[in-house]
């Protein structure tokens, strides 16, 4: 008698430990069934367009056959290198002032509330603003006004991140560090967000990539330019806007090449995250978490 | 070599409310001395206005004088020079979680601008064999962070890395509390050898650890130090009967 109730207590609840398995399971087929779809549809429509010349020329006229985005790739390079240095550092500055010096100041919740409403500001609205603060008046479109917009979308998600971050540390680890008789400043620095940085750097990444496919704000900043071009003060391609360029013009051709871009922008992205996890990661020691 | 502490008039707060309440004291140089006393007491809070940790929160007040040998810590110095002089040890292991047991134990000098890596490694193997650690983790020192071992090692770490400074005083806020007896006495032991070098205080629950470990103890209750002596005579012939009620657990 006892037997049987056993047995069927342990049925019940393997049945119960497969459901479960089961409902995890299908959620995350659910979750990365789209990204692999995405994937597969940029590889088939986009890897056979991409040879060595879509790298290393730029466009060609339209009706003649060939060309490449060298100078949307190198584009999208320099403004994004122009908006982490000025996204990262300030965004990063203010997360720590945020979890560090001022906890309950007016200040402090004056910065968490446009940081919030800054995230919240549709990304052509940045763009707009951008244009009318430094395109405007230097009267010319720019690498320089375009790396700006991008850069002050990466702010907010930068400092939130940080702030968070930050107040993950335990504060035994703070009181470690005063303990020895290091300055407050030191120990922020060396001690705090060193602590914090794997998080902090995830933040960056995240911020980094969604910039990274930003169309909209570059359109009357960076403007696009059908030649390589390093130069801040010129305007300058990049492969979300060329891409959107190409997919909205009549030619086959020209679908073909913005699907190849679709396709290069997406690894570019992937490939420089996991670089800097990897480049990252080597510092940090294993059993660390 | 240690020094001695004179504690006059001291008084603490936290916020309005009166944490310790004008304590006298004199802790001789090189010996271990306990604070023994029921929790809430305000052992901790003692301990941390020695090396003014207590001060490091916002809310909290300090009043008196604390004398470090002919130092007036609260008046000569700065609070980040005399903390140099005056290592802590916490109730719970603290290592910095993302640095390996050597950057650990050279945290304190690096952090102040010490960067002479030869001398740094001596000083590093130095600490680490005074912490009775030495032999454990020699063959792992870069590889191994100080959260991966065990958490009586993480203690000793924690040792090493307030000896590496070269302080007088070491303040040991219940050193012990969160570890097995296993590495309870060898926390004890070393007590026991660090004194010769240095002046120990330590913050103990276990009333048999402040017999074992200290030639003198202090006991305190609801914020006052009621009575200060030799180990022995706080144990054997206590002469407030607070002390004697605490120590025979008749403390209600
Ligand atoms: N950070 C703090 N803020 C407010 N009150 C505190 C704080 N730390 C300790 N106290 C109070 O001070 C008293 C003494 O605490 P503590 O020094 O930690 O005692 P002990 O170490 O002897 O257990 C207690 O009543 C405690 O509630
Ligand atoms: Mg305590």
């Amino acid at each position: 008698m006892q037997q049987r109730i056993q047995q069927s207590g342990q049925a019940w609840r393997r049945w119960k430990n497969h459901l479960a398995t089961g409902t995890a399971v299908l959620g995350t087929l659910v979750v990365v069934a789209p990204l692999l779809a995405i994937f597969a549809y940029l590889i088939y429509k986009g890897a056979s367009s991409l040879n060595w010349a879509f790298f290393t020329k730029v466009p060609k006229p339209v009706g003649e056959i060939g060309g490449g985005m060298e100078n949307a790739i190198v584009g999208s390079g320099v403004l994004l290198t122009v908006a982490s240095l000025i996204g990262i550092p300030i965004g990063i500055a203010a997360g720590v002032y945020l979890a560090e010096f001022g906890r309950k100041r007016l200040l402090s919740n004056l910065v968490r509330f446009t940081a919030d409403v800054l995230n919240g500001v549709p990304s052509i609205v940045m763009g707009i603003a951008v244009y009318s603060l430094i395109v405007v008046p230097q009267q010319h479109f720019s690498a320089f006004s375009g790396g700006v917009a991008l850069g002050i979308m990466m702010i907010p998600t930068v400092t939130r991140t940080t702030e968070e971050m930050l107040l993950l540390v335990p504060h035994a680890v703070r009181e470690a560090a005063l303990g020895l008789g290091v300055p407050n400043w030191r120990s922020t620095v060396s001690i705090t967000l060193r602590t914090a940085s794997a998080g902090i750097i995830t933040g960056c990444m995240l911020a980094f990539a969604r910039v990274a496919g930003e169309t909209a704000p570059l359109l009357f900043t960076a403007f696009g330019n059908d030649d390589k071009s390093l130069a801040l003060n010129q305007p300058i391609a990049a492969l979300p806007l060329q891409i959107f360029v190409y997919a909205v013009s009549p030619y086959n051709d020209w679908h073909r090449l913005a699907w190849a871009g679709s396709l290069v922008l997406i690894f570019l992205i992937v490939i420089s995250v996991s670089l800097v996890r990897y480049v990252t990661s080597r510092g940090v020691l294993k059993g660390a978490s | 070599m240690g020094v001695g502490i004179e504690v006059k008039d001291l008084n603490a707060w936290y916020g309005s409310t009166h944490t310790l309440r004008d304590i006298h004291l004199n802790i001789p140089a090189n010996h271990a001395t306990a604070l023994i006393g029921p929790s809430g007491c305000g052992k901790s809070t003692f301990v941390r206005c020695l090396n003014r940790m207590h001060e490091t929160n916002p809310i909290a007040r300090v009043t008196g004088t604390v004398k470090i040998g002919d130092l007036d810590i609260y008046n000569d110095v700065s609070p980040v020079v005399i903390r140099r002089r005056i290592g802590m040890v916490f109730q719970r292991p603290n290592p910095f979680p993302t640095m390996s047991i050597y950057d650990n134990v050279a945290s304190g000098l690096r952090l102040n601008g010490f960067r002479n890596r030869q001398a740094l490694d001596e000083i590093v193997e130095r600490s680490l064999r005074r912490a009775a650690l030495w032999d454990e983790v020699k063959d792992d020192l870069r590889r191994k962070s100080g959260a991966s071992i065990s958490g009586g090692q993480q203690q000793r770490l924690c040792i090493a890395r307030a000896l590496a400074v070269d302080p007088e005083v070491l303040l040991m806020d219940e050193p012990a509390s969160a570890l097995d007896p296993i590495s309870t006495a060898k926390i004890e032991d070393l007590i026991f050898h660090l004194k010769s070098e240095y002046t120990i205080v330590i913050v103990t629950h276990n009333m048999q650890q402040a017999a074992r470990v200290a030639e003198k103890t202090g006991f305190f209750l609801n914020g006052q130090l009621v009575e200060f002596d030799a180990t022995t005579k706080i144990f054997t012939n206590p002469s407030d009967k607070r002390t004697e009620d605490y120590i025979t657990g008749r403390f209600g």
